[in-house]
């Protein structure tokens, strides 16, 4: 345990940005998740694998002599595809069975494709190097990457277009719209099947971007992609469905808790500590709700 | 107990008693098969039986195996020594210390689970639906990330469990282990089967069916559904144990809290054999293991692929399994009275 954190100031200046700014990525992973859990009521395990997908894009063409920040526009293009191929073929097979269905097999997914991309691109942690130098802040005292504020920018400006892309266009209408009541929109001619399609589809660009952003910003790896399906999750349920500065709001907190646990308890302890808030915030949950049933009787 | 049910259980249990010696160069194998049948067993007790469909049960498998090595070592050893030696063996077991901390091990790998499950029974399986698969997927992998960090029982680096004491026969070890996990099983059937012809079960299936109503029949629920927690942790702490000892390394996040090998295996073979059964588990097992050695052998590398694949397929296409297969085609055999134009017309309907 190291109590740096209390002595010196900075270190919890320095903990806060980080965790904000790490944070505004959570918010735009988990703002797909609640995209389609709210849509076609399915938890995507894979969500994180995709988002490690989207990262071994940008790392790619940083390879072959592209700038890799290029991969939040190219990423995000193939992901969608990919997407709504994954729709296709599973998840449009179990979009209106038992849940835990749609979880084994998205589950399936995910170990498909953490295995496929200890293949492709072997199991080494790699990232993509942007270049873009760090801001240095209160007397130097404070590291601030330029392209941790990069990614940050990014996210904000792809969550406010798809928030207006949902608001005005045909097909954010009819996303809402199956949202809320799949059988009335059906019969109102909404063709549901393409909107499940779409939605996986969106979703799987938005993991695509945050992926992108974080091979810049952090690291990837094959087996890294259970953590940021976790954390979303997490921000989910914390917000709620359809709460978008909500999510905005726990993505930050779940940040800044990330960080303040690194510190804290040591890196080591940093997925633990993640997957143990989910217990604990799950149980909070529990009993705050058994306490409405309670007023209800 | 009709007199077709004596031959096959007799045949069976002559069969286990026999097997090691009939296939010597497999007894490891056989071993592990058990093991995994008790764990798909008692997973089928929420899973199949109380609709609670748990990722977690590997947190029992695993705390099984670190305590119950934890216990071999450290009745007579001082356990962070040990640890810290890692492969060279500073302390050698003599056989007497093995068995005795053996057995002192597996009552503690068997018991503290068993106790935990009870302590956050409460809390936990209070969430319903995927809340609950969520969160006991997310208490596996976070004591997978603990003790991974965790130095006196070997952190990131593994834990040696004791070697096998010298007896003078090279079959011992193999044997040992075998008729260990194979009297596990057997007391896991005589208790599952035990526990399934009573009004417990019938519970657990009013719970799966509709909690609320069962609630509201006057049925405690919550007691019903912790102690259900409990038997399967009771079990798959002794699994653990024993797979410890089996495996001869403890690693956390590879062997012990193997949430992405053991924990989905558990599931996905209650899943194939037809969960909600008793001899669903014990059949998909079986098919479970064949197909999984023979890709693991011939398609080394691959296997994980497989895994993912196999998962989609058994899910997709096949989720009643193949005891909700047979059913379906041979619903005399089950005990349920056919009616030949309730069928005809409930085709119809389809």
């Amino acid at each position: 345990m190291d109590f740096m954190v209390f002595q010196y100031p900075m270190i919890t200046v320095q903990a806060c940005l980080d965790g904000i700014l790490l944070g505004i990525l959570f918010a735009l992973i988990a703002y797909g998740m609640a995209l389609q859990w709210g849509v076609m009521n399915i938890i995507n395990i894979a969500q994180g694998d995709l988002v490690i997908l989207g990262g071994y894009i940008a790392y790619f063409m940083y390879l072959y002599g592209i700038h890799p920040a290029w991969g939040v526009i190219v990423a995000p293009v193939i992901m969608y595809f990919l997407g709504v191929l994954i729709y296709k073929l599973v998840i449009n097979k179990v979009v209106d069975r038992d849940l835990f269905i749609s979880i084994l097999a998205t589950f399936g997914i995910s170990i498909l494709f953490m295995q496929l991309m200890n293949f492709a691109f072997g199991a080494d942690v790699v990232l993509a190097n942007s270049d873009y130098g760090t801001t240095m802040l209160f007397n130097d005292n404070v590291v601030l990457p330029n392209s941790k504020l990069f990614s940050a920018f990014i996210s904000i400006l792809f969550a406010i277009c798809l928030v207006i892309y949902m608001k005005k266009s045909k097909l954010g209408r009819a996303i809402r719209a199956t949202a809320q009541n799949a059988r009335a929109a059906k019969i109102l001619g909404v063709d549901t099947e393409k909107v499940y399609a779409a939605t996986f589809g969106i979703n799987a660009a938005l993991c695509g971007v945050a992926g992108a952003l974080i091979s810049i910003t952090f690291t990837i790896h094959p087996y890294m992609g259970l953590p940021y399906t976790i954390r979303s999750f997490m921000i989910v349920i914390v917000a709620g469905l359809g709460n978008l500065p909500g999510v905005a709001m726990s993505g930050m907190g779940l940040g800044v808790f990330e960080e303040f646990a690194d510190y804290i308890l040591g890196t080591e302890f940093r997925i633990g500590s993640v997957f143990l808030l989910l217990v604990l915030i799950l149980v909070y949950r529990r009993f705050k709700l058994s306490r409405k049933r309670e007023y209800l009787k | 107990m009709n007199k077709n049910n004596i031959i096959l259980y007799s045949g069976i249990l002559i069969f286990g008693l026999i097997a090691p010696f009939l296939f010597p160069a497999f007894k490891v194998q056989l071993s592990i098969l058990c093991v995994l049948i008790v764990l798909a067993t008692t997973w089928n007790i929420q899973g199949g039986e109380m609709g609670y469909n748990s990722f977690g049960n590997i947190l029992f498998y695993g705390l099984g195996m670190y305590l119950c090595a934890s216990v071999q070592v450290g009745m007579f050893f001082p356990l962070a020594e040990w640890t810290e030696s890692g492969g060279e063996k500073t302390f050698v077991h003599t056989p007497t210390q093995f068995f005795q901390g053996m057995a002192s091990g597996l009552v503690v790998a068997a018991i503290v689970p068993t106790i935990i499950a009870g302590l956050i029974g409460y809390s936990i399986l209070g969430l319903r639906g995927h809340y609950f698969a969520i969160c006991t997927l997310g208490l596996g992998v976070a004591a997978g990330e603990i003790s991974g960090g965790i130095e006196i029982i070997g952190a990131g680096q593994g834990f040696t469990t004791p070697p096998f004491p010298d007896v003078g026969s090279l079959e011992a070890r193999g044997e040992f282990f075998y008729f260990l996990s194979f009297f596990t099983l057997i007391l896991t059937f005589i208790a599952v089967r035990s526990i399934y012809s009573t009004r417990f079960k019938l519970i657990l299936n009013a719970i799966r069916d509709n909690e609320d109503k069962a609630e509201a029949m006057g049925i405690e629920t919550m007691k019903y559904k912790i102690i259900g927690w409990m038997i399967s942790a009771f079990f798959c702490g002794l699994a653990g144990g024993i797979m410890g000892g089996l495996v001869g390394y403890i690693d956390s996040t590879d062997v012990a809290f193997d949430g992405r090998e053991m924990g989905v295996f558990m599931v996905l073979m209650a899943i194939l054999g037809g969960k909600g059964t008793l001899w669903g588990p014990i059949i998909g097992a079986t098919i479970f293991h064949i197909f999984k050695e023979g890709f693991w052998t011939f398609f080394l590398g691959w296997q994980y692929v497989a895994l993912g694949v196999l998962i989609v397929v058994i899910v997709i296409y096949f989720p009643e399994g193949i005891m909700g297969w047979l059913r379906e085609k041979y619903p005399e055999r089950f005990g349920e009275v056919v009616d030949e134009k309730d069928r005809k017309a409930q085709v119809e309907l389809k």
